[in-house]
């Protein structure tokens, strides 16, 4: 399975994903796929030089699956995590994840 | 309550601008994040799943109008414009920015709050019984010795860096509201041989993945001792603690390997050998800091009120909440009312800023400028005059925050769990909704009758599920969450540990557990039994049998 390169961005703590052209994105579905090890690895590479450079913080990879375009983070912390959900909302009675 | 003076005052002014610093450092990077992450966490910030979470002492539950106020804008102004009431009589914000985080701490500290020791090996926020100062139980105030702790506990420079996280809770009266066995050390304030207070104390309490009850070590300690007995025992799990593995290092687990009675000799032989006269706290300094708890001045007032009586007779769903989230007060005429966080659909403990600000304004009218927050998750007006609850109530409806549940099932306290937290495994905030869904009708819990339903997202229990009368624990089994569910557990005097009941349930099934587990109590209850009395009369085998049995 694919992997994506996850982390805190610095400032506010929010998920971000590494996207295409070394930019962080919010959007999961944005998120660059490293298809091997050897790729993963290089984008592990090219985060740890951005935690060097203070945008983020606690960079890991993680398997997402992809199903007609669309990436799956798989487990549901994952999924939390993607979805930037809030909780304050009145009938926030939860969508099965 | 307490004010600061100019000490306290410049104290957490540098602090603020010491914070300021070290935030300013990391973000030009002259921190790593393995330099600044101990920093932040002494300053109760924490990075979660989706954020930075700023954790914030709320000193024994007490509140001013102000401080709600100031509360509300932080949380409108750099949150999205709610809090999370805690277990541990905290608020935390659950998305600020690094970048705001001195702006909110000089904030906070411009209403005399902070977030100093929310966090790390250290005394944390001292406890207390919600009530105090007004319940018609209550032998003496707890809260002007939990300042005193405050005060000495306060980056104590031999008690700094213990072992583990350190949490004392106090109650001043005949029923325990603060949950004392379950702390590392439990006070409880009750008259001695010679008629004077002093505290029964237990050490060794706790929850996480080794729950115990706590265990007492003195049974009086004259109130003089207190300062120097407790550094005795702080003294002696500072060096006997474990450091080598963290989910050992706790009090409890020091307290449990030697023995009540060999971890009592220690102590006292510490006791006799170092402080045990000398550095109690001066008299003129425990005078200064009782001063600032002297009740507020309530003329008795006549106990009924025709309006009231009115109103009950009238309206079944205010005489629901008047049965349950209005007690009396210790001066007649007068009544303590919980406005409930937990109406049915929304996440227990969370307040948006709006609800802040209402409370703030129903506290400075009507509670003598007074709010409090219990551990149970609810907020509450401690001094109102029972003729203005009608008017209180009229307000709450129009805010939906008139849910009379308070003590009952809908009544459960629930951490953050896996919609927030790095450390949980499971979600609780969903499972504690649908539970709420499926009881919503207030005819069936009154029913049912006193409750305490408590869910933790993980082992290390934060929702108390150890002392639910009804536990929910979410665990993650190979990707899924699964839900264990313990019966039997109770937070009061009498304090026990729950029961697992068997097998975990798959998210979906919690509810319809639960419900065969209250349906299995009312069939098996008699007369006025209350759900922990069914319980310890019949055991776990009918609940064993309604929940398994068709397994």
């Amino acid at each position: 399975m694919p992997n994506v390169i996850t982390a805190n961005r610095l400032i506010d703590g929010i998920v971000v994903y590494l996207a295409a052209g070394g930019e962080w994105t919010e959007e999961i579905g944005r998120a660059r796929l490293a298809e091997t090890e050897e790729d993963t690895k290089a984008l592990e590479q090219e985060a740890a030089h951005d935690v060097d450079a203070r945008k983020v913080v606690a960079v890991y990879p993680m398997e997402v699956a992809v199903q007609d375009g669309e990436v799956d983070p798989l487990s549901v912390r994952e999924r939390i995590r993607a979805a930037h959900r809030t909780t304050l909302t009145k009938d926030w009675y939860d969508v099965p994840l | 309550m307490y004010r600061y003076d100019e000490f306290d005052h410049a104290f957490v002014r540098e602090r603020v601008a010491e914070f300021k610093g070290q935030v300013e450092r990391r973000l030009s990077g002259q921190l790593t994040e393995d330099e600044f992450k101990p920093l932040r966490l002494r300053n109760g910030l924490y990075l979660q799943l989706h954020a930075y979470m700023l954790r914030i002492a709320i000193p024994y539950g007490v509140l001013s109008p102000k401080q709600l106020r100031q509360l509300a804008m932080i949380g409108r102004r750099w949150d999205r414009g709610y809090g999370h009431f805690t277990t541990r009589q905290n608020l935390q914000f659950n998305w600020v920015k690094l970048v705001d985080i001195p702006d909110v701490l000089a904030a906070l500290a411009e209403v005399e709050m902070h977030c100093i020791q929310t966090s790390g090996n250290c005394v944390r926020n001292v406890t207390a019984d919600p009530f105090a100062g007004a319940a018609n139980d209550e032998l003496e105030d707890p809260r002007p010795w939990c300042e005193i702790l405050r005060q000495w506990s306060t980056l104590h420079p031999e008690f700094s860096w213990l072992p583990r996280k350190f949490k004392i809770a106090i109650s001043g009266a005949a029923e325990d509201r603060a949950a004392i066995a379950f702390h590392d050390i439990g006070l409880k304030i009750v008259r001695g041989p010679d008629g004077e207070n002093g505290f029964r104390v237990l050490v060794g309490g706790g929850m996480g993945r080794i729950p115990y009850v706590g265990q007492e070590i003195r049974a009086f300690l004259p109130k003089q001792h207190l300062l120097s007995y407790i550094e005795s025992i702080l003294r002696v799990y500072n060096l006997y603690g474990r450091r080598d593995n963290i989910h050992k290092a706790r009090i409890k687990i020091l307290v449990n390997k030697l023995g009540i009675d060999a971890f009592r000799e220690a102590v006292e032989a510490d006791w006799e050998a170092t402080h045990k006269d000398a550095i109690d706290l001066p008299e003129d300094e425990r005078k200064r800091i009782m001063s600032y708890f002297a009740p507020p001045d309530l003329a008795p007032r006549p106990i009924g009120d025709e309006a009231l009586d009115q109103r009950r007779a009238a309206d079944p769903i205010f005489a629901n909440w008047l049965k349950h989230n209005v007690r009396p007060h210790r001066v007649p005429g007068y009544s303590t009312v919980v406005v409930s966080l937990k109406e049915p659909g929304r996440t227990p403990g969370d307040a948006s800023s709006e609800a802040m600000e209402l409370v703030a304004d129903l506290a400075e009218r009507f509670s003598r400028g007074e709010a409090r927050v219990n551990y149970t998750q609810n907020l509450m007006l401690p001094h109102v005059a029972t003729s203005d609850v009608v008017a209180i109530y009229d307000i709450l409806v129009e805010n939906g925050l008139a849910t009379g549940n308070h003590d009952l099932l809908g009544d459960m306290i629930c951490c953050p769990g896996l919609d927030y937290c790095n450390l949980a495994n499971a979600r609780s905030i969903p499972i504690a909704k649908e539970i709420a869904k499926r009881f919503e009708d207030p005819k069936r819990q009154e029913m049912i009758g006193p409750l305490r339903l408590n869910m933790s997202g993980c082992i290390n229990a934060c929702g108390h599920h150890h002392s639910g009368n009804i536990g929910i624990l979410g665990v993650d089994k190979k990707g899924t969450e699964l839900y264990q569910i313990s019966l039997g557990g109770n937070p009061k005097d009498d304090a026990a540990i729950g029961t697992i009941i068997g097998p975990g349930f798959r998210a979906e099934a919690v509810p319809q557990a639960i419900d065969t587990i209250i349906e299995t109590y009312l069939a098996e209850r008699t007369g006025d039994e209350t759900f922990l009395d069914t319980w310890r009369r019949v055991g776990a085998q009918p609940f064993k049998e309604a929940l398994y049995a068709a397994r």
